[in-house]
């Protein structure tokens, strides 16, 4: 690959001053570090009604709140955090920097497009975050009919149309991803080739783009109907709430490949760097992207097991649902191959990384619990689901967006985070996730419902360790929002390729020019090729 | 934006990969975004995002043909009553004006390409009208149900057993082909801003292909209505 | 056939005839379903003008759209699209469909 040798160019982040400069611009770069902001905004709003919600869960009774404050609190959460945190995070952050950069072009295909998803993203906030603070919603995020538009007196509509905007905003970016992957790689980068984030953006942006449109259809169904009082979805009114519950989960499913499937790609890349070697089976690992992708659409019937779906749909989704478990395993093997022998160097990203792999192996396997239907009539609706779910947003996905944030950091800043609390933090948010969430299975086993905030006293224990969890897990989110913030600043400065790791990303300056690189780059090797290591003694 | 002149210099002795296409140009023409390395490329790009796009549009309109299929199959003889207070005449003649319109789009790609500058506007202004006569009788139909009371959630009476499952078929049809006439009205406006650049010369030759993806999104308008036709209005006719 | 003319990107272009063709295709279709439609043929009736729409959109995707043109990538998207569509209607009416096919125990 050429490598620039010219002297550092302007940053992309210097290169003009001003809020017009950042708010009109096309640069994919300053387009990401404009999502980072605002997503990180959202996941605080998400966590303070997290926050609320543990508080109030210390003791039995209602002894903070009301139901109806309640309600809202989980729903708030699960809103933001699903909508407008989870789905957006790599995408549009760490994708959105690194797609042109690791295929070496110079922009997005559509950088135009680009900034009018930020606004749209932008513009779906907003309404979602006038819904919260003007009265609230109460549905759950999963806005089941015939509550939500029958019997729900909060402001739903505006809740509906902030998901159905920010949709908008998610489907282009997927269009531009697939696109600019397709047709914008460097000469000699064919597919075999790309970095396994990538790949695993690519599936991702697949998933946006054919599951979107069904959610935004939707949610216009249920505010109608809401609106109109006619029976679409309410039974009472002649319609079949089930129908709603398909095309919800038709979305929501794949979505939850869209929220975990990027941050698979970049523990593969963490892996690789910090191993200093080639994936293990980076073909199996790269398809199973697509499988997943695939499979993914073809399971959300899960959801609705005891909703009152027929048995023969039942039993036809649990044998998919199996089935989708197995790209994630090979992933899992794979990674862990990669790990055996390597040279390894436990540094924070890896440790994120290390994280990702055994917590996200503990909720997929706890996935396949639910996916049995004589389990699912007891667990689901209760704790288990919940710990299932967080164990794989939360361990998984939330532990590799702090993984990426830590290993691309000097590439987007051109600083270095403290290493020394970088580790600390990592530590520290496994330790707080784990005390936090271990416990729900347990509860949720044993029969503590969700959505409820007064409970039998026996389940109390739980709750307290778990609230004492989230309250080591928010030290852990706090520490690096400090020190990254701190880094631009009194940071040591980055040289163009910290980690001595490949991929064209690390060909450049950090932070990068605008136009990404001086000289177009050609690829002639295969990815992560790294010098091949003699076995280790003993 | 301070950095738009700064563009990568083509002539570096780089090879292009096959499926770049083309070969790396000396001069860039002033069509081709800084971004891109070759019109071919960009024409390609274009072209396959506005592919993409459609293929999520075709969700978008799938979720409502998916529950307008459910309910049909549940309610077929509710169906078909409502089906049947549609005005075929109209739908019909819709129909005929929608697929004309797509052959003066197709004209109007055509004469681009050849550069014929007087009758690009022309074909392309002749789809505008049928776009909009189309919209004109669509609005028309809306009208007559409002005066027959058709009108679900608003104000519906229907006479008969079956009610409750005729306005939810009234509900389905508003919602799809309402959806189907903001398309079109997308495309139309789109439309009007090329006749506004085909009047002054522009869309002729290499640089035809804007048009090239509104004809995409034009055809794909008029699918969906040839969908939307036989299951709105060709229930229960005999 | 007369030679096609070209677009950017080699492929032939619709002709002017081809076009009229095509759309007075499409026109007669359309009549030729409403005609159907009035044919007391049960449940047929709706298979059939699905089926004539479907030849129309093939139509127009051959020769409006030139998909047979766009080589690979253009006509898996459009493969996808379709399929993806078949995937929620099949999951969806499966459901629909099949209630009170399979007993559950106790019930």
């Amino acid at each position: 690959m050429s490598a620039t040798t010219l002297p550092a160019p302007a940053s992309y982040a210097t290169v003009s001053y001003g809020l017009r400069s950042w708010l009109l611009t096309t640069d994919h770069k300053r387009i990401a570090i404009l999502y980072m902001i605002s997503i990180t905004v959202l996941f605080v709003i998400g966590g303070l009604a997290a926050t609320l919600m543990r508080v109030e869960l210390l003791t039995p009774g209602g002894r903070l709140m009301d139901d109806a404050t309640y309600n809202k609190l989980f729903s708030v959460h699960g809103i933001i955090m699903v909508f407008f945190f989870l789905i957006p995070s790599i995408p549009t952050v760490l994708g959105n920097f690194l797609v042109p950069l690791m295929i070496g072009a110079r922009d997005l295909a559509f950088p135009r497009l680009n900034l009018a998803s930020w606004y749209i993203f932008m513009l779906g906030a907003a309404f979602m975050l006038w819904a919260i603070f003007t009265g609230g919603i109460d549905t759950g995020w999963t806005f089941y009919t015939p509550f939500s538009t029958s019997s729900s007196t909060t402001k739903v509509v505006p809740a509906l149309l902030g998901i159905f905007i920010s949709g908008f905003s998610s489907i282009l970016t997927g269009l531009n991803f697939i696109v600019t992957i397709h047709r914008m790689r460097a000469p000699g980068l064919t597919w075999f080739r790309l970095p396994l984030f990538l790949w695993s953006l690519y599936a991702t942006s697949v998933i946006l783009v054919l599951a979107t449109p069904v959610l935004g259809m939707t949610l216009v169904l249920v505010a109608l109907e809401r609106v109109l009082h006619v029976g679409i979805f309410d039974p009472a009114l002649g319609g079949d709430p089930l129908l709603f519950q398909h095309m919800f989960w038709f979305y929501s499913h794949p979505a939850v490949y869209v929220m975990i499937l990027p941050g698979m790609g970049v523990t593969s890349e963490l892996i690789a760097a910090f191993t200093h070697r080639q994936v293990f089976g980076y073909r199996f690992v790269a398809l199973a992207s697509v499988a997943i992708a695939v499979l993914g659409f073809l399971v959300w019937g899960h959801h609705m097991f005891v909703a009152g779906m027929s048995v023969h749909a039942a039993l036809i989704f649990s044998i998919l649902s199996y089935l989708v478990a197995i790209p994630s395993a090979i992933k899992v093997f794979n990674w862990t191959a990669s790990l055996h022998r390597g040279a390894i160097s436990l540094d924070t990203p890896l440790l994120y990384a290390l994280g990702f792999v055994g917590l996200f192996t503990i909720g997929g396997l706890t996935g396949l619990f639910l996916a049995a239907l004589a389990i699912d009539v007891h667990v689901t609706d209760t704790y288990f689901v919940i710990a299932h779910f967080h164990y794989i947003m939360v361990g998984g996905m939330v532990m590799a967006y702090l993984g990426g944030l830590h290993y691309w950091w000097p590439k987007i800043t051109g600083r270095l985070y403290p290493e020394i609390w970088g580790k600390l933090a990592a530590l520290t948010v496994f330790l707080g996730f784990n005390l936090t969430f271990f416990p729900q299975y347990i509860m949720g086993y044993l029969g503590m419902p969700r959505r409820y905030h007064v409970y039998p006293a026996e389940f109390q224990v739980f709750h307290v360790l778990s609230t004492a969890g989230a309250s080591i897990l928010a030290v852990g989110y706090l520490l690096p929002l400090v020190y990254f913030l701190l880094s631009l600043w009194h940071g040591q400065q980055a040289t163009a390729n910290p980690w001595g790791a490949t991929g064209l990303e690390w060909q450049t300056s950090s932070p990068p020019p605008p136009h990404n690189f001086v000289d177009k780059p050609v690829v002639t090797s295969e990815p992560y090729n790294y010098p091949t290591r003699e076995p280790a003694h003993g | 934006m301070a950095e738009r002149r700064t563009t990568l210099s083509g002539r570096s002795a780089v090879p292009t990969a096959p499926g770049l296409g083309g070969h790396v140009a000396a001069e860039r023409p002033p069509a081709l975004a800084e971004h891109f390395e070759t019109l071919e490329q960009q024409h390609g790009v274009n072209a396959l995002g506005m592919l993409v796009f459609l293929g999520s549009e075709l969700m978008f309109f799938g979720m409502l043909f998916t529950v307008y299929t459910a309910y049909r199959l549940r309610y077929p003889e509710a169906f078909a009553m409502g089906s049947r207070h549609l005005d075929l005449a109209l739908g019909g003649i819709n129909t005929a004006v929608l697929i004309i319109s797509t052959l003066m789009m197709a004209l109007a790609e055509h004469s681009a390409l050849r550069g014929e500058r007087r009758w690009l506007p022309r074909y392309l202004a002749l789809a505008i009208l049928l776009g909009l006569l189309f919209l004109g009788i669509k609005g028309l139909e809306y009208y007559h149900h409002a005066q027959e009371q058709l009108l679900p959630g608003f104000a519906f009476s229907f006479s008969g057993p079956a009610a409750e499952q005729v306005q939810l078929f009234f509900l389905l049809y508003y919602a799809m082909t309402g959806l189907h006439a903001v398309h079109l009205t997308a495309g139309i406006g789109v439309a009007c801003v090329m006749l506004a650049l085909a009047w002054r010369g522009g869309l002729l030759g290499a640089e035809h292909w804007p048009l090239e993806m509104l004809g995409l999104y034009w055809n794909f308008v008029d699918i969906i209505w040839l969908f939307l036709f036989p299951l709105l209005y060709l229930v229960g006719r005999p | 056939m007369s030679v096609e003319d070209r677009n950017a990107r080699g492929e032939p272009t619709t002709s002017p005839r081809t076009a009229l063709v095509v759309c007075a295709a499409l026109l007669i279709l359309t009549g030729v379903s409403i005609a159907v439609a009035h044919l007391a043929l049960g449940g047929w009736n709706a298979l059939l003008t699905l089926l004539i729409a479907a030849v129309q959109a093939v139509l127009i995707g051959a020769f409006y759209m030139r998909i047979r043109y766009a080589h690979g990538l253009p006509r898996l998207v459009v493969v996808a699209a379709l399929l993806w569509f078949a995937i929620l209607l099949a999951g969806t009416l499966d459901d629909v469909l099949t209630r009170g096919w399979v007993p559950v125990l106790g019930k």
